[in-house]
């Protein structure tokens, strides 16, 4: 696990823009949506350049799902609008039903038809008029989708309920392909898979949609597979995307605290901010874009703290977890000497415990001191009160 | 903080726009309005029966109310709702026992002889004892015919449950020191407790609607006296007050029933899967238990099949050629498939509500068709008769109102499978044909309509064949010179003609038989749930 602390970072990119830029493919502007009196959505902005892969990614509840919802015409905002391709499809009066948007949707579980074989399934959305030869160019047709998403193509002949959960989710894929659309709509595709089948149909959707310039727009509940999917993150709480950018961006440049954490492990730590010096348990640690000066919380991931036989930090091992290829690591924190003998240091911390992880079980063990570097720069976000 | 985030808790994704708010094909409104309408509809015999109770006026209906001969009946009813349910109980409970949970030699084919009573109308059951022992009549004999007749319907669903019951159960029982019996007592009997009085229910109903089988041994009840007296006076509000007497016993009996069924929960906790049913051995028992069941069908099912058949017989080929039996046939035919179309399309609203929209609206609106399905078709019949007669007499004694009757008389026959059937079809599927460009129309008739079109033809066979033997509304709605098997029977046998009526009975036994077997069939499929 090496940190990227020596990369270049690129700049994040926080608010959208809401003007629709010539190449976005979809444009969401300002959509809000109720169910009842429980607000959903509060206000969404989101740009997806046209080939590009959104991960819009959050918690339970909020409201990712209904946003892709509204996006596939299966639901109306209640304000705001909704554009594909430029022209508008919600809001403002306008209404283009979900059988007209030209989308691909893969469901949760698939939603193969239980009455239809695979081939059948596969062939749902096509139009034979509109194939040359009829039945057999539809057969082909089936055959060739079969085997871009990796299925043979005497799957066409069974049951859904006679495959796997990534075969279901395969099909589907391939069902949603059938219509060639423009946008695909993935409703956490991969969530009821277990987790070795998860990350391999993954790879595959993925593959053979970049291969054919689908925009695409994934809802996941999962940072690790947003993160992993798409060129483009957004963070959803509460019904608003509190950010949007690449994915290395999000993770290392979180915008604030709450998608810190929800995005990854975190080690948030008080710390004093002159200039663009954090100084904290940890030392004197630099940031980027210091949001504010005097008393801060600092955001490290813990991938940037290396246990190093040099290392001017020292920590005393509180307690130990081993999970195979690595071991998490709790550590009390020395207050290190230059903090101490700062004449008149308002650092506010001393004596935290944080988390880290080391490949190498044996490294510690209660009670041992062990060294400590930093690498790359942390994070500031004001502080919470 | 290292591994918390890691694996994150899995969810459900905004339940809100989940399962909140399913964009249906057409409007939700329109179909709530149209089952609101259904429901009203269907209000109309209770409507009927409080109306006649206001407008007979107080002081009239207390005296028609309080007199000897309701008395009378009241204590036929009484006696036999006392004497016939715990009968039904016991051998329905003891039948399904010994099918599913001991080493009875045969269990298979005895778990469907015990069912095969069902197929037999009571009135058909009645005819044949009468045949048997022609000087029946009184309450013992409204007991037992009562008893053969409708103990399966305790059997089937004791039956379903204790098939479905989970094992470990009982194992959990045994490891805490009970042994068989008191397992049964203490751990099985108490899980049956919604089958027992969902079944008890059933037979009190059955009890209160049924007009053939006691008519034909002379044994009076409320409805054999609501019958007479439509009978003599037509539309009198003698007549009418036994009625709303009626209609209050029914309500009571529901009542009851939600009561003592109360609020614990007996379905499977937990997932995994489920251990196969443990059987006792039956050792010495083995060949008592035997001969019980082999006299209980003989005497419920073998005896009225030998009698029709015997009947039927002695008929040879006249009887099946005389000039009424195809016509009768027909009509039966007719009415049973315009009456199990009407249902299911009428069902439809109600179990869309249902499946798709759950809440308390749905809810009120299946109570209110529950609640009249229970009422006798006998205050289903003259509520329609008085409307059609007062409110729009064009209609009286057409084709329509019998239909409309057995709509109201079999509605959650097609709604418990509608039900089921919708339910495997969730909107998801919907979405995705509309995703790959079906208009929403169309992507419901191609997927929801297509899934739950054969759990819609099993619950239409069912009010198909519900409607082959319907003896009361048909005997008062049907339009003049109209008869079906079940009311060509009925004229025949009370003539006495029982070699005349013997090929309508053998005819309607045979049409019961799938019938039963469905919800045999399907009895297994909804248990526990």
């Amino acid at each position: 696990m090496t940190a990227p602390s020596t990369r270049r970072l690129p700049e994040p990119r926080v608010a959208p823009s809401v003007a629709a830029t010539t190449n976005s493919h979809l444009q969401i502007t300002d959509v809000t949506k109720n169910f009842g009196s429980q607000a959903v959505l509060k206000g969404v902005n989101l740009s997806v350049a046209k080939g590009g892969t959104t991960a819009i990614v959050g918690p339970s509840g909020s409201g990712k799902t209904t946003l892709l919802r509204l996006i596939a015409g299966f639901e109306h905002p209640d304000t705001g609008t909704i554009s594909l391709n430029g022209t508008l499809v919600a809001g403002d009066g306008a209404w283009l039903p979900a059988h007209k948007r030209q989308i691909g949707y893969v469901a949760q579980d698939g939603a193969l038809f239980p009455h239809l074989t695979v081939g059948q399934n596969v062939a749902f959305g096509l139009n034979p008029a509109k194939l040359d030869g009829g039945r057999r160019a539809v057969a082909a047709r089936v055959a060739e989708l079969l085997e871009m998403v990796s299925l043979d193509a005497s799957m066409a002949k069974r049951r859904p309920h006679q495959l796997s959960g990534g075969q279901q989710q395969r099909v589907a894929l391939a069902r949603a392909l059938a219509r060639e659309p423009e946008l695909m709509l993935l409703d956490e595709p991969f969530s009821a898979l277990d987790a070795g089948l998860r990350v391999a149909t993954r790879r595959a959707v993925a593959k053979v949609l970049a291969e054919h310039g689908v925009t695409t727009i994934l809802v996941t509940h999962d940072q690790a597979e947003a993160l992993s999917f798409a060129d483009q993150v957004a963070v959803m709480r509460g019904g608003k995307l509190a950010q949007i950018g690449n994915p290395f961006v999000v993770y290392t440049r979180p915008a604030d605290r709450a998608t810190a954490e929800f995005l990854g492990d975190a080690v948030i730590l008080d710390a004093w901010l002159e200039g663009s010096l954090a100084t904290c348990s940890l030392g004197g640690i630099p940031v980027r874009r210091p949001p504010a000066q005097g008393r801060v919380q600092l955001m490290l991931r813990p991938e940037q703290i290396r246990i190093a036989e040099d290392g001017p930090i020292r920590g005393v091992v509180v307690d130990t977890d081993y999970f195979g290829p690595e071991t998490t690591v709790r550590l009390k924190l020395n207050v290190p000497k230059e903090v101490a003998e700062h004449a008149d240091h308002r650092y506010p911390g001393g004596g935290e415990i944080i988390t880290i992880r080391h490949w190498n079980a044996s490294i510690a063990r209660p009670g041992m001191e062990l060294c400590l570097r930093v690498v790359g720069e942390g994070v500031a976000f004001p502080v919470e009160d | 903080m290292t591994t918390d985030l890691s694996a994150p808790p899995r969810q459900g994704t905004t339940t809100a726009g989940r399962g909140k708010r399913p964009r249906p094909p057409f409007g939700v409104s329109a179909v709530s309005i149209l089952a609101v309408l259904i429901a009203l509809f269907s209000l109309v015999p209770l409507g009927y029966v409080a109306y006649m109770t206001v407008a007979t006026g107080w002081d009239t209906a207390v005296a028609l109310i309080l007199r000897p001969r309701v008395g009378e009946l009241l204590l036929n009813t009484l006696l036999l709702m006392a004497a016939t349910i715990p009968l039904c109980l016991l051998l329905g409970v003891a039948g399904a026992w010994l099918v599913e949970r001991t080493k009875l030699r045969g269990h298979r084919i005895w778990a469907v002889l015990l069912a095969a009573p069902l197929a037999i109308p009571a009135f058909v059951n009645s005819y044949a004892w009468v045949s048997a022992i022609p000087s029946l009549g009184g309450l013992g004999s409204g007991i037992l015919i009562s008893t053969l007749s409708y103990f399966p319907l305790v059997y089937i669903p004791a039956a379903a449950t204790l098939s479905r019951l989970d094992p470990a159960i009982e194992q959990s029982s045994a490891a805490l020191g009970l042994g068989a019996w008191r397992s049964f007592f203490r751990v099985v009997l108490p899980q049956l407790r919604i089958a027992m009085t969902g079944g008890a229910l059933l037979v009190g109903l059955h009890l209160l609607a049924e007009y053939g089988a006691f008519a034909m041994i002379r044994f009076d009840t409320f409805t054999t006296a609501i019958m007479t007296q439509y009978r003599s006076t037509f539309n009198g509000a003698a007549g009418n007050m036994l009625a709303s007497v009626l209609v209050f016993f029914c309500l009571l009996l529901l009542m009851a029933e939600v009561r003592s069924r109360g609020t614990a929960r007996y379905a499977r906790i937990g997932s995994g899967a489920q251990a196969k049913a443990l059987r006792l051995p039956l050792h010495a028992y083995q060949v008592p238990a035997q001969l019980f069941l082999l006299a209980l069908t003989a005497l419920a099912f073998g005896l009225p099949l030998y009698y029709v058949l015997r009947w039927t017989a002695a008929g040879g080929a006249g009887a099946w050629t005389a000039a009424e039996f195809l016509p009768a046939l027909l009509a039966t035919f007719w009415y049973g498939l315009a009456g199990a179309a009407a249902t299911t399309v009428v069902a439809f609203p109600m179990a869309y509500l249902a499946v798709r929209r759950p809440g308390w609206f749905s809810k009120t609106l299946e109570l209110s068709n529950y609640v009249t399905s229970s009422m006798p078709g006998i205050v289903v019949a003259l509520a329609f008769v008085t409307v059609s007669i007062r409110v729009v007499p064009g209609i009286y004694q057409t084709a329509g109102v019998l239909v409309a009757a057995y709509v109201l008389l079999f509605l959650p026959r097609a709604l418990v499978n509608l039900r089921a059937g919708l339910a495997q079809a969730p909107k998801e599927l919907d979405e995705a044909a509309q995703a790959l460009g079906k208009p929403p129309l169309l992507a419901f008739i191609q997927v929801t309509l297509r899934l739950t079109a054969p759990a819609a033809a099993g619950g239409a066979a069912l009010v198909f064949l519900a409607i082959a033997n319907e003896l009361t509304a048909t005997l008062l709605l049907s339009p003049n010179g109209t008869r079906t098997l079940a009311t060509e029977f009925w004229i025949k046998s009370s003539e006495i003609d029982y070699v005349g009526a013997a090929p309508y009975a053998l005819l309607m036994i045979l049409l019961s038989a799938p019938m039963t077997y469905l919800l045999f069939q399907q009895s297994k499929k909804v248990a526990g749930q």
